[in-house]
């Protein structure tokens, strides 16, 4: 955590679901300042709204790979 | 001619003997009592008894044939007029109509129990490679990212698995490699199209499968390179042909097998819902070590406060105030002590002066005796003949001579 925290804007579901288990187990195991322990919690909601997001949000990509090895979208 | 004179020397049948016996001899021939039989559905019949009636014929030649009630409600799969089949039965005789006729009880696709055989001889071969074995099974990731298809872009196969990825775990992204999953250029285009997945999208799993069709449709996933291939994937590999009760090679060469392609979508990937449900949960967990992480902090502080309350003037001048109040009740108490102890000794000392009074004693009877100078007369060594004395006793003196002296023997 020393290396500047990643917006929460591009953490993908996985990242940020890591992430969150990450600052759980640091309030739960690593005494540290108050400020500093709100910050992570407030880090930790803000995570969840995030990935609440992009549960709502999510929508199925389908895409066909062609012999030739090129990708095209498909329309449903 | 016949010779009719010699009628009488031969056994006249009736028509219902004749047929019974034919019935008879029909009926115990090993040969005819399990036959397959190939030919050509035509005539169909499917009366309201239930009963299923046709013709099997061939270019040459047809029979009759039946089907109770009994095997026709069980017989799998429709069969029509025109259709190729092979059935299975025994052959007897329709004694109404003189008819010999073939009663069936299994029915099948032709060309359907030389495929079972190809298909029993492949899987022994596979399975002694050790292809199906259970420990070669990869378990599938919980939440894929990326799902690689393989299936005919027409199919419903693929439509069904779409909708149900759409509505489970639209957070996957799907690549389609598609393969045609019937006739003869479908084991080709499977291996390449799951070849192509494998080495161009590296997806986390890979779904396989087509919708229900006849044995022959099904036939490319028991193709040995499709089997092969669906084994040899670096990615694990979900299939789902055909229907519940259809099994393919590949069905027993994937890492998992789901019943039908709607079944491979669902066990490849998680019900979004639940993922919901664990969010919260997560929401809760967090809202719960934030809250230890307070109370720790709220209970030290309150520890800290009570050291800072000890060190405080205030606290120190109640102490000296407590610490005084104690020492004054005590000090009432030695006091009050001391006096308690003076005045029972005090009591003590006036009963024992009491009983000390001579006066007390004369009362029980005693007497004091003195000489006339006041002198107490203990001894008769202090008296003589004729001398005056005076005898006090409880109520008075008496005055009296001394008349006689006599010492105790």
């Amino acid at each position: 955590m020393a290396k500047k925290p990643a917006s929460i804007g591009n953490l993908n579901y996985e990242q940020a679901l890591a992430e969150l288990e990450e600052i759980i187990s640091k309030l739960e195991n690593e005494p540290s300042g108050l400020e500093r322990s709100v910050t992570m919690f407030e880090r930790g909601k803000a995570i969840i709204q995030h990935c609440q997001k992009l549960l709502d949000s999510a929508e199925l990509k389908v895409r066909q790979l062609e012999e030739n090895g090129s990708m095209s979208p498909i329309e449903e | 001619m016949l010779d009719y004179s010699s009628e009488f020397a031969y056994q006249i049948y009736s028509v219902s003997d004749l047929n019974a016996y034919i019935r008879a001899l029909l009926e115990s021939n090993e040969n005819l009592m399990d036959i397959w039989v190939t030919g050509e559905v035509s005539n169909l019949s499917k009366p309201r008894s239930g009963h299923i009636y046709f013709t099997l014929k061939d270019e040459d030649a047809s029979v009759r044939c039946v089907i109770w009630r009994v095997h026709a409600n069980r017989l799998a799969g429709a069969f029509y007029d025109g259709m190729r089949v092979e059935v299975h039965g025994y052959i007897s005789v329709y004694e109404g109509g003189g008819q010999y006729q073939l009663y069936v009880d299994g029915i099948r696709a032709a060309g359907e129990g030389r495929l079972y055989q190809e298909f029993l001889l492949l899987k022994e071969k596979l399975a002694a490679e050790g292809i199906f074995e259970e420990n070669r099974k990869r378990p599938i990731p919980s939440q894929p990212k990326f799902i690689g298809i393989v299936t005919s872009p027409t199919g419903a196969a693929l439509q069904d698995m779409l909708n149900t990825l759409l509505v489970r775990f639209p957070m996957a992204e799907v690549v389609l490699s598609p393969a045609s999953v019937q006739g003869e250029a479908a084991p080709t285009q499977i291996v390449k199209a799951l070849e192509r997945l494998n080495k161009l999208v590296h997806p986390d799993v890979i779904l396989i499968g087509r919708g229900g069709g006849s044995l022959e449709d099904l036939w490319a996933f028991n193709d040995e390179q499709v089997v092969r291939a669906v084994a040899a994937s670096e990615a694990p590999v979900i299939s789902g042909v055909g229907h519940e009760t259809d099994f393919t090679l590949t069905d027993f060469a994937a890492d998992q097998r789901a019943p039908t392609p709607t079944g491979v979508a669902v066990m490849a990937v998680p019900d979004i819902n639940d993922i919901k449900t664990a969010l919260s949960a997560w929401y809760l967990l967090l809202d719960r070590t934030m809250n230890n992480v307070l109370d720790q902090k709220r209970s030290k502080l309150i520890e800290r406060k009570n050291r800072l309350d000890i060190l405080s003037p205030g606290w120190q001048i109640k102490q000296c105030m407590q610490r005084l109040d104690n020492s004054s009740l005590r000090m009432d108490y030695l006091v009050n002590q001391y006096f308690l102890q003076k005045r029972q000794q005090l009591e003590l000392a006036e009963g024992k002066i009491i009983s000390f009074n001579p006066r007390y004693v004369l009362g029980r009877g005693y007497a004091l005796v003195e000489d006339k100078n006041g002198s107490v007369i203990t001894t008769i060594k202090q008296v003589q003949l004729d001398q005056d004395i005076s005898v006090y006793v409880s109520d008075g003196t008496i005055s009296a001579d001394v008349t006689e002296i006599k010492e105790k023997e």
